[in-house]
């Protein structure tokens, strides 16, 4: 609701710029390939992989980042001219744990069995270098829209990657996708499941093709 | 558990790199120099082996449910577990900018050669992470100091062997969309499967 309100703010001031200008759907576009994240700007990555045995978990992780990053992202670019400086690490990191506080809170109490599962790695949000980057390199020198929107970017970027992963994890390790025993279902009861893929291991394996096979598509060397 | 055993099975077994994958950005953003990964290791191994058995009494003594009986009996069914995480990263934030100060103060050499990285174990993921997983398994106040040591010093040991393999990577051709952050998952990975071998060891 807030964000609307805001957005109407913008625009009233500069009514040559649209809602979703072209210079602000990249804003979304950009993290999603070219300046992904993970695959790209090596953030994330910690709590990144540790979900990704199964898709469902990975799923409530990537919705709950995403969560995170949109509104922490609006909330330090509403408050961007109040921090002073030198505290502001710890004024992004007051308004993280709040957002991740919440998201926890609710898994317990509507997704109890899934809390479980995530553990110690809803926590770890907080830590979760993407936000404090978006929060430190965006949001506190942009106005509030774009820094949602930015967050929005981010977040979708960081979710896509982390489910790919987590599919090729829960398929090849336990033969199974959202739980469902896909090769069962085919008449193909004795396919060879993968004990490494299920282990750390297997990220590790996974995440680094898929960096390959992202940076050939794009072009893009690290030297 | 025997306090021994704890501490080798947190470094090896329960290596937080190889088996949480936590404070994986600073692990692969430092990783390139030997010298670097030994300063920003022991930096860690230090942080870890204060704020854990630091965040251990702040749970005992204050969040967890009914932990505040010994202000009297009024307070003696309170539970304040959901302000864990505000409280932990606010005290690791702390330390961190205190050990930088006494670092600063008593031994300016280290502090030349840990300087830039002190801060950024504010937002390590394995310092969070050991303070979680020390409440999720119960430990005891010296359970909590030797895990909080003996996962630091995991954490130094898979940085340094990381950074002696970019060192030599430097010299091979690796294909393009491979280099840097492709390969250096990949080389983590066969570590990995190389740290696996601990799993045998019976403690």
């Amino acid at each position: 609701m807030s964000t609307e309100t805001l957005e109407q703010v913008v625009v009233e001031k500069q009514p040559q710029e649209q809602l979703f200008s072209k210079r602000r759907r990249r804003f979304v576009t950009d993290p999603l390939n070219d300046d992904n994240p993970i695959t790209v700007q090596v953030l994330g990555i910690c709590s990144a992989l540790a979900v990704t045995v199964k898709m469902e978990p990975t799923i409530i992780m990537a919705v709950s980042v995403v969560f995170v990053i949109v509104f922490s992202n609006l909330i330090i670019s509403l408050m961007r001219n109040l921090i002073p400086t030198r505290v502001r690490i710890i004024v992004q990191l007051g308004v993280i744990a709040t957002l991740v506080t919440v998201v926890s809170e609710v898994l317990k109490a509507y997704s109890y069995p899934m809390y479980k599962v995530l553990g110690a790695f809803v926590g770890l949000i907080i830590t979760n270098c993407i936000v404090m980057g978006r929060l430190e390199a965006f949001a506190m020198g942009n106005k509030p829209w774009d820094s949602v929107l930015d967050g929005l970017g981010s977040g979708f970027g960081y979710a896509w990657v982390i489910i790919t992963v987590s599919f090729f994890r829960e398929l090849l390790g336990s033969g199974s996708v959202f739980n469902f025993k896909i090769f069962e279902a085919i008449h193909w009861a004795n396919f060879p499941t993968m004990g490494l893929m299920v282990d750390p291991i297997g990220a590790f394996m996974v995440l680094g093709i898929l960096i390959w096979i992202q940076r050939s598509r794009s072009g893009y060397v690290e030297n | 558990m025997n306090l021994l055993s704890l501490g080798i099975k947190s470094a090896f077994i329960d290596n937080m790199i190889f088996a949480y994958f936590l404070g994986m950005c600073s692990y692969l953003a430092v990783s390139k120099k030997v010298t670097t990964a030994l300063g920003l290791g022991s930096a860690v191994v230090f942080v870890l082996g204060i704020t854990v058995p630091l965040d251990w009494l702040v749970q005992e003594y204050i969040l967890k449910e009914g932990a505040l009986s010994w202000l009297g009996p009024k307070f003696a069914d309170l539970d304040l577990e959901f302000l864990q995480f505000i409280m932990f990263i606010a005290i690791i934030a702390a330390m961190v900018q205190l050990v930088e100060m006494v670092i600063e103060k008593f031994s300016p050499a280290l502090y030349g050669s840990l300087g830039i990285f002190l801060p950024l174990i504010a937002v390590n993921c394995a310092i969070l992470g050991a303070s979680l997983f020390m409440v999720q398994r119960d430990y005891t106040f010296s359970e909590a100091t030797v895990y909080g040591f003996g996962s630091g010093f995991g954490w130094m040991f898979a940085i340094v062997a990381l950074a002696a393999v970019r060192e030599k990577l430097k010299y091979s051709n690796v294909p393009d969309g491979l280099k840097g952050l492709g390969m250096t998952m990949l080389i983590t990975g066969l570590m990995g499967m190389a740290f696996k071998s601990f799993i045998g060891i019976a403690l």
